[in-house]
């Protein structure tokens, strides 16, 4: 039996699309239409077919791996919940519940991702809009350490670059992209203008745009980069109508980390003096800007939160997981829609072989041996429905298009918050 | 003087795609599991287009094929994942974030 | 079953001024005590104490894209208030933006039982929705930003008013909003492009239409729709001296169609433009008390800190140019904007204590206390913890005296105040914080003890330092269960969102559906909120 499915919601990626078409036949998913490569290879590799869960690389019944987590939280006196970032907005508000009861430390994938984007934050505000306005406005589009068309494919048809605005009626030819990389990539290709920084000196470009913005000389080059050049991209900035500064992990990853984004920050701010300029960050997973919405309003910090004395406190550098993991101070992980052993660092990925760890995520990227206690879970978006936020934080009710076999992580959280032992 | 590079790991389509094949896939892996070179730097090091190179960081060492592409000197690209991570450091600086991009990374031949 | 005993009852709404009265509760509504099998009842001896409905807050920024913000700007403000869990309760933190739970515990500790979140772009309201889930302990609306609308701009350009009735008709319903609620109409617009508006008749960018269009498209679409609550209006010029000029002329513009101007003391500045503002309170006090279709809250300043947040985005630029530090704008495609600065009243500065004597002033001047209602526009003015010490400087005018004392000289100056001598009392206070702000809302089953009222009840135990009194309740009663018994929070409940659903012509849906396309980046489809994915809620009925 085959049905069509309108207006589904991807949440591979923070452009969070709603336009894309599902067919499906009988119990999987047999066409997808408009969704870019990465969110066709999400729908169409998607097995929603029952699957049990394993305790200690055997299969084992719901009871018996529920009751397996239970008594590793319970025992735990420093448990670490991560990942939330693919997830829905209702079960991350219940991994945050279970964190309090427990008096666990809680971060999300922003962790590697955007949290030196909250530093800056924290630090200077932003200057914001939504990806609508970029469409309708931005004549002059910034990219800066991120590269959009291998990582957020269809940001530019949908939302910059490529699309049709109401005030940029002719696309691409109304617009000025800049890319700044420190090498050459797919994005940079298409670029109007390229500038090719050297690694970890995005600090030093642009606290010398800020020079020039503020009417100041620049006595030479910046690290290889030519004045003129510079010069050059002021003059764009300060005489677009509304420009817009993307940024990814070439900022938040290389040296200089949350000062490189407050710089870009404090530059877009200085901007709005001459002109109308927003940043925005490049959120990688299609629900990473709601888990830093749901951690803010329930604890007042967006990650890297603990509960062990009993109010919220946030820690960078204490909390956030890579150092939970490599310190040695988590001594049980929850680990919730994310692939710490992929992405960290060696030294901290080995670490979860070292402690009792309980893994949820759609049953593909279950093997016996991921964890402890391996539960392969429903996937938002596909087989449940939930609530998830853009990259521009406008939130998005995810749709189901298939019948779940397996439990959502919220069904799953909510057993263990019953089950717990109150810290 | 050691001949450091500066090593960048980030995403590309195929890891991307790997990863719906699951984790630690035979499609994961293949995606993660090489390192771009710049043509200059190949020619200097000795090392002809395919061959594997031993890697080496503060953090460990991974040895994997080498390819050229259009990098900047100094510059090496692995795609993130396992692979790249056994050259990460868990140092984050006080932030959480360990050096994904900026990692310095000697490269020997095998 | 409950009987609260022996209490004195202040029910300005039913006309009960300190009367010894027994209030029965059953099944979550207050009923007569022939209803009640007095055997089975559960009774709170109220002897000596005061009996109030909970407090209804007007106006209040709890929850949503802006308030989030807010919290995750500030982690200084985390650490001004550290919630601990407890058994029975979540952990939390915050003063001025306080985390939800926190929120929620916070106002029911201080005998609120409902809260009107004041303003949410229908883009967002989601995320405001999900927020108010997680507030507990009270009762919830929220209003919805139409004052930059481009749907409802472009019908105005195109002289069709029917268009833009059904518009708004299907929005409140989509957006499962309480009020329409308008901020610096036009101005919000015009900041995308570097500018804002200064007068009624300034025109907008990109549609041509004005201020005063768009005030009176809103208001007249209020009154054929019969939402409960008047349009709630955040005016031009919020800040600025000499602003009460404008206010006023607002304020006769709207008053055919009833209307209500929020956080009025930071409206109402004498002085020249572009110098220090002036109190101008004996102005706006005298059209708020000519004007029958108008009520106001103050938004009364509290020294402290607080968080600016408002989607009056050029306003928080301008502010951002004098103060700087740290700030967010965000643009919202078609709908809206808006910025967030923190900020502290500092007593020794001047212009905020000529702001602090400029709300008192009006609280004293306008003579009908069920239009002037008890505000902080928290966390804006300072936070909602700050009422209780509000309520004291009303009915203590020595208190008053003490406080004006230690001004600076400039704020002294040519302040009314000190002539003022007037004292609130305490059936007035009932009315601003709740009789009064209930009826406006009109909330037909809250804000008094009436038969058939919601069992949202308040007890206080009376004190000469009325600050303490209010700030300490000793019962609180939210739907008929107690959440605060002797001072102490002891239950956490799930209160409900009250929304309205006006009927609307569906024909409208196929111009909103065309409308979409060009001006969202969001599926209309995947637009309105359904109510199977809401908590509970309540629908009020409009007309």
């Amino acid at each position: 039996m085959s049905q069509v499915f309108e207006n589904v919601v991807c949440k591979f990626c923070g452009c969070l699309c709603d336009d894309i078409t599902v067919e499906v036949e009988d119990t999987h998913i047999s066409k997808v239409k408009k969704a870019c490569p990465n969110g066709r290879g999400m729908f169409l590799d998607y097995d929603s077919s029952y699957s049990k869960p394993f305790v200690d690389g055997k299969e084992a019944s719901w009871d018996e791996a529920i009751a397996a987590s239970v008594d590793i939280l319970n025992k735990a006196d420093s448990p670490l919940i991560y990942g939330l970032s693919s997830t829905s907005s209702e079960a991350q508000r219940k991994a945050v519940e279970l964190a309090d009861i427990l008096g666990a430390v809680i971060d999300s994938t922003s962790s590697v991702c955007h949290f030196p984007t909250s530093l800056a934050f924290q630090a200077i505000g932003e200057v914001t809009c939504t990806l609508g306005e970029v469409k309708d406005r931005a004549d002059l589009l910034i990219f800066w350490g991120c590269n959009p068309l291998v990582s957020h494919i269809r940001h530019f048809t949908r939302y910059s670059a490529n699309a049709k605005g109401r005030y940029i009626k002719n696309g691409r030819k109304g617009r000025t992209v800049v890319v700044v990389d420190v090498r050459p990539t797919p994005t940079s290709k298409v670029a109007d203008l390229f500038i090719q920084i050297k690694p970890g000196t995005d600090y030093e470009v642009l606290t010398s745009l800020r020079a020039l913005v503020n009417g100041k000389e620049l006595e030479k080059d910046v690290d290889g980069v030519a004045t003129e050049d510079l010069e050059k991209l002021v003059d764009l900035m300060k005489g677009c109508n509304y420009g817009v500064a993307s940024f990814g992990m070439g900022l938040t990853m290389s040296a200089g980390r949350q000062y490189n984004v407050g710089e870009l920050f404090t530059l877009v701010v200085e901007l709005n003096k001459f002109t109308r300029f927003s940043a925005m960050p490049m959120r990688g997973h299609g629900n990473v800007a709601g888990a830093d919405q749901v951690l803010s309003w329930l604890s007042g910090y967006p990650t890297a939160v603990s509960f062990a004395c009993g109010v919220p406190q946030i820690g960078p550098g204490e909390f956030t997981s890579v150092d939970m993991l490599a310190n040695g101070a988590a001594d049980a992980a929850l680990i919730l829609a994310s692939n710490p052993g992929a992405h960290f660092p060696y030294a901290a990925a080995k670490q979860l072989n070292k402690i009792p760890t309980i893994y949820m995520a759609p049953a593909g990227d279950c093997k016996p041996e991921s964890a402890t206690v391996v539960l392969p879970t429903a996937c938002y978006g596909i087989d449940a429905e939930g609530t998830a936020y853009r990259m521009d934080n406008v939130p998005i009710r995810l749709r189901s298009v298939l019948q779940k076999t397996r439990p959502t992580d919220e069904e799953i959280l909510l057993q263990f918050i019953k089950a717990v032992e109150k810290c | 003087m050691e001949d450091y590079f500066t090593l960048i790991s980030g995403r590309t389509k195929k890891q991307a795609a790997g990863l719906h094949k699951g984790p630690g896939s035979p499609e994961h892996l293949i995606a993660t599991s090489y390192v771009e070179i710049s043509d200059a730097d190949m020619t200097r090091l000795g090392v002809s287009d395919g061959e594997t190179v031993k890697l080496v960081s503060s953090a460990g060492f991974v040895e994997l094929k080498a390819f050229k592409a259009d990098l900047p000197d100094g510059l090496l690209f692995i795609p993130m994942g396992p692979a790249a991570n056994q050259l990460v450091s868990a140092e984050t600086f006080g932030v959480g974030m360990p050096s994904f991009k900026g990692q310095k990374v000697k490269v020997e031949p095998v | 079953m409950l009987g609260i005993l022996g209490g004195t009852v202040i029910d300005p709404t039913n006309g009960i001024t300190l009367q010894k009265k027994d209030i029965w509760i059953k099944d979550k509504k207050i009923v007569s005590a022939k209803d009640v099998d007095p055997t089975v009842a559960q009774t709170i001896d109220a002897s000596g104490q005061i009996i109030m409905a909970g407090g209804v807050d007007i106006h209040s920024h709890i929850a949503g894209a802006k308030v989030n913000s807010g919290r995750k700007l500030c982690p200084e403000d985390s650490l001004r208030l550290l919630r601990p869990r407890t058994a029975i309760s979540r952990s939390g933190s915050g003063l001025t933006v306080p985390s939800t739970h926190s929120t929620g515990y916070l106002y029911s500790e201080m005998g609120y039982t409902t809260v009107m979140e004041a303003a949410a772009a229908p883009l967002v309201v989601r995320h405001t929705h999900e927020e108010l889930e997680d507030t507990p302990n009270l009762d919830k609306g929220i209003f919805i930003t139409l004052g930059n609308n481009h749907f409802i701009m472009k019908c105005i350009r195109d002289n069709e008013f029917a268009k833009a009735r059904d518009y708004v008709g299907w929005l409140m319903g989509a957006a499962k909003g309480y009020a329409i609620k308008i901020v610096n109409p036009g101005g919000v617009e015009n900041w995308k492009y570097g500018k804002n508006v200064d007068s009624l008749d300034d025109k907008v960018i990109g549609f041509g239409v004005t201020p005063r269009q768009i005030l009176t498209t809103l208001g007249r679409i209020n009154c054929e729709l019969k939402l409960p609550h008047p349009v709630h209006i955040h005016g031009l010029r919020l800040g600025q001296a000499g602003n009460v000029d404008i206010t006023r002329e607002t304020m006769e513009l709207m008053d055919e169609f009833g209307a209500h101007f929020c956080h009025v003391q930071f409206m109402s500045y004498g002085g020249e433009r572009g110098k220090m503002p002036t109190s101008a309170s004996r102005e706006i006090a005298e059209t708020i008390n000519k004007k029958d279709g108008i009520t106001v809250d103050v938004g009364q300043i509290i020294f402290g800190p607080a968080t600016t947040m408002t989607s009056d985005g050029p306003a928080q630029y301008g502010l951002h140019q004098r103060v700087g530090g740290k700030w967010v704008n965000d643009d919202l495609e078609s709908e809206s904007g808006g910025g967030i600065i923190p900020l502290t009243f500092k007593r020794n500065n001047p212009l905020h204590g000529t702001m602090w004597v400029t709300g008192l002033e009006v609280f004293l001047l306008v003579e009908d206390p069920w239009k002037v209602f008890l505000t902080t526009d928290h966390p804006n003015a300072g936070p909602f913890l700050g009422y209780p010490q509000v309520i004291r400087l009303l009915m203590d005018s020595k208190y008053r005296e003490q406080e004006f004392e230690k001004l600076p000289a400039s704020a002294k100056k040519n302040a009314l105040l000190p002539d003022l001598k007037r004292e609130y009392s305490l059936e007035e206070i009932a009315i601003i914080t709740r009789s009064g702000t209930a009826k406006r809302l009109g909330l037909k089953n809250k804000g008094h003890l009436g038969l058939g009222a919601d069992a949202d009840i308040t007890i206080y135990t009376p004190a000469d330092n009325r600050e303490k009194m209010f700030a300490h309740p000793s019962w609180v009663i939210k739907d008929g269960e107690p959440v605060v018994t002797d001072g102490q929070l002891v239950l956490e409940k799930q209160g409900k969102t009250l929304y309205v659903s006006p009927d609307y012509n569906s024909a409208i849906e196929k111009d909103i559906r065309e409308h979409f396309k060009d001006f969202y980046t969001i599926n209309f489809d995947n637009y309105p909120i359904d109510l199977e994915h809401l908590g509970p809620v309540e629908k009020i009925l409009c007309g």
